[in-house]
């Protein structure tokens, strides 16, 4: 086929795409660096020295972080399970993990709201068992979002595991148990390595997400701001584009570094090398 | 050993009780019938349901939404099926670089998204909002089409293509009588995916309503900061229900192993 028709299928989608995204982006980043037509770091200076952005900043990647361990920690061992169940019961479970997924996270935060509410389900149950005698103030703290953010990316690290369990080979299991290896020892050191892949990708994956998510801190985080709610207030509420830009900026470097180091350990700690 | 794997058939439960109670709460106080969220309910009434269709802004909301979901993926689909088959058919360079740039709007914070195309897309482009936002999704959901009919390329026999094309049908009938009807289901696939990711958008849309225009994701975030009646909670039902199947009809095309794939 001729090269020009090749470009023809390809022309339109990436003439959307750069008009409606790359420009967009590209012109946001840009745009932080010039001030009144002249060359400035200003804002990001502003932003790096300014202890409340950087109580933000820091509560953001602390939130993440516990979002991403807990993922992994709740999520692993699920996957695992899930992994060796038959066709049947895994088509089942996993599609129990899916729905979640593809449920809005309005109503997905908004389910945590009434359970983590001030009379919410949590306290009333808690209460009415003489467990507490005070209701918990656990709704609009970083505790309620870290909860939110799990429930929101705990099937999204299962799903991706079970893929990549699903394909390690049953025989090396059984293989490294003829050689001696307790089922635990074979575990770790058969399973845990090979599922190492789709854990990384699966981390990447909740932590992106969490330091981006807008809607579950928005719902649950109440006055406490991450860096996506921030940068909300600054574009719409404050109208502080500039800082907006700022913000934006430091999100996507934020991104691509923890894609980039992620892929970089991916590599290095892959047994096929 | 037994004993270990029941262990983990109750921590399982578990992850799943934690996954799916919270959606369970939420769909059995939507039939309280007072004006405070209750769990156990109350009683039971539909009268939140009833309320759905009385604030207005839901209906219109809901129309803004289908209306944006459903064009966006028509472009999408006019944008990306060409790519797609590009991506898939063919060999030559750079090949791996459009592919990671037709799937980069995942890669992008969506906030962030949203935040550049109300700065350039409304602002300096000075797109109508409707427009905005219709482009918008149309971004989002392109990387999702692209993937699932690349998917269902990948198990379409190019053969099968070359021996319409000797037998004398045009490049474009080819395509049309023989590659699309074959890859028929991805498409469809392709089209439920992209339509709930985009129906569900919320860090976009946030950024592109306006006066007058806004999507029901948005709208419900809006009524959760100033009521905390029932009524959202009858909302999300209906929204799982329909979410239950599309998943039924994704399940039935083309499985749900795509979910587990990255």
């Amino acid at each position: 086929m001729k090269k020009i028709g090749l470009y023809l299928l390809l022309l339109p989608g990436l003439l959307f795409l750069t008009l409606f995204m790359v420009i967009p982006i590209a012109m946001t980043i840009l745009s932080t660096f010039f001030q009144e037509g002249s060359f400035t770091v200003e804002g990001y200076l502003h932003f790096l020295t300014d202890p409340y952005f950087l109580k933000i900043l820091w509560t953001t990647l602390q939130v993440s972080l516990v979002t991403t361990i807990a993922c992994i920690l709740l999520g692993f061992p699920a996957a695992y399970y899930i992994s060796k169940l038959g066709p049947r019961k895994k088509g089942v479970l996993l599609a129990l993990a899916i729905f979640p997924l593809l449920t809005s996270s309005v109503v997905r935060s908004f389910s945590w709201m009434i359970i983590l509410g001030k009379k919410g389900l949590l306290n009333s149950s808690l209460l009415s068992i003489g467990l507490i005698e005070k209701p918990l103030e656990i709704l609009y703290t970083p505790t309620a979002m870290m909860i939110g953010l799990i429930h929101l990316f705990l099937p999204l690290i299962i799903i991706t595991l079970v893929g990549v369990m699903e394909n390690i080979d049953p025989d090396l299991l059984k293989a490294a148990e003829s050689l001696g290896a307790s089922r635990f020892t074979a575990f770790r050191q058969v399973i845990v390595p090979l599922s190492v892949p789709g854990l990384i990708i699966g981390s990447i994956l909740v932590f992106v997400g969490s330091l981006t998510a807008y809607t579950t801190p928005a719902l649950l985080g109440g006055k406490q701001r991450v860096i996506s709610t921030f940068l909300y207030q600054n574009a719409i509420t404050l109208n502080d584009w500039q800082m907006a830009s700022v913000i934006a900026t430091i999100m996507i470097v934020i991104t691509f570094i923890v894609i980039g180091l992620m892929n970089k350990l991916a590599t290095k700690l892959n047994p096929k090398g | 050993m037994r004993e270990k794997n029941r262990g983990l058939a109750l921590f399982t439960f578990f992850i799943f009780l934690f996954l799916l109670g919270p959606l369970l709460i939420i769909s059995v106080t939507s039939f309280e019938p007072g004006t405070v969220l209750k769990f156990p309910p109350q009683g039971f009434s539909l009268r939140w349901y009833e309320n759905i269709f009385e604030v207005e802004m839901f209906l219109k909301t809901f129309q803004t939404s289908m209306i944006v979901s459903l064009a966006g993926n028509l472009l999408a689909l006019l944008l990306g099926i060409p790519a797609a088959y590009a991506l898939s058919r063919f060999q030559f360079k750079g090949k791996s670089f459009l592919n990671a740039v037709f799937i980069s709007p995942v890669l992008i914070p969506g906030i962030v998204m949203g935040f550049a195309m109300l700065k350039y897309v409304i602002i300096t482009y000075q797109l109508p909002i409707y427009a905005g936002l219709l482009v918008g999704h149309t971004v989002l959901m392109l990387p999702f089409i692209i993937r699932v009919i690349a998917s269902s390329l990948s198990n379409f026999d190019f053969a099968i293509e070359e021996a319409s094309l000797s037998l004398g049908a045009g490049r474009l009938e080819t395509f049309w009588k023989v590659v699309l009807p074959n890859i028929r289901s991805g498409i469809i696939a392709a089209v439920l995916i992209a339509f709930l990711e985009s129906f569900n958008n919320v860090d976009i849309s946030v950024f592109m309503t306006g006066p007058g225009v806004s999507t029901l994701p948005i709208q419900m975030l809006t009524y959760v900061e100033n009521n905390f009646d029932p009524t959202i909670a009858a909302l999300s039902v209906v929204l799982m229900i329909i979410t239950v199947i599309l998943m039924f009809i994704i399940e039935r095309l083309m499985g749900l192993s795509y979910f587990t794939k990255r």
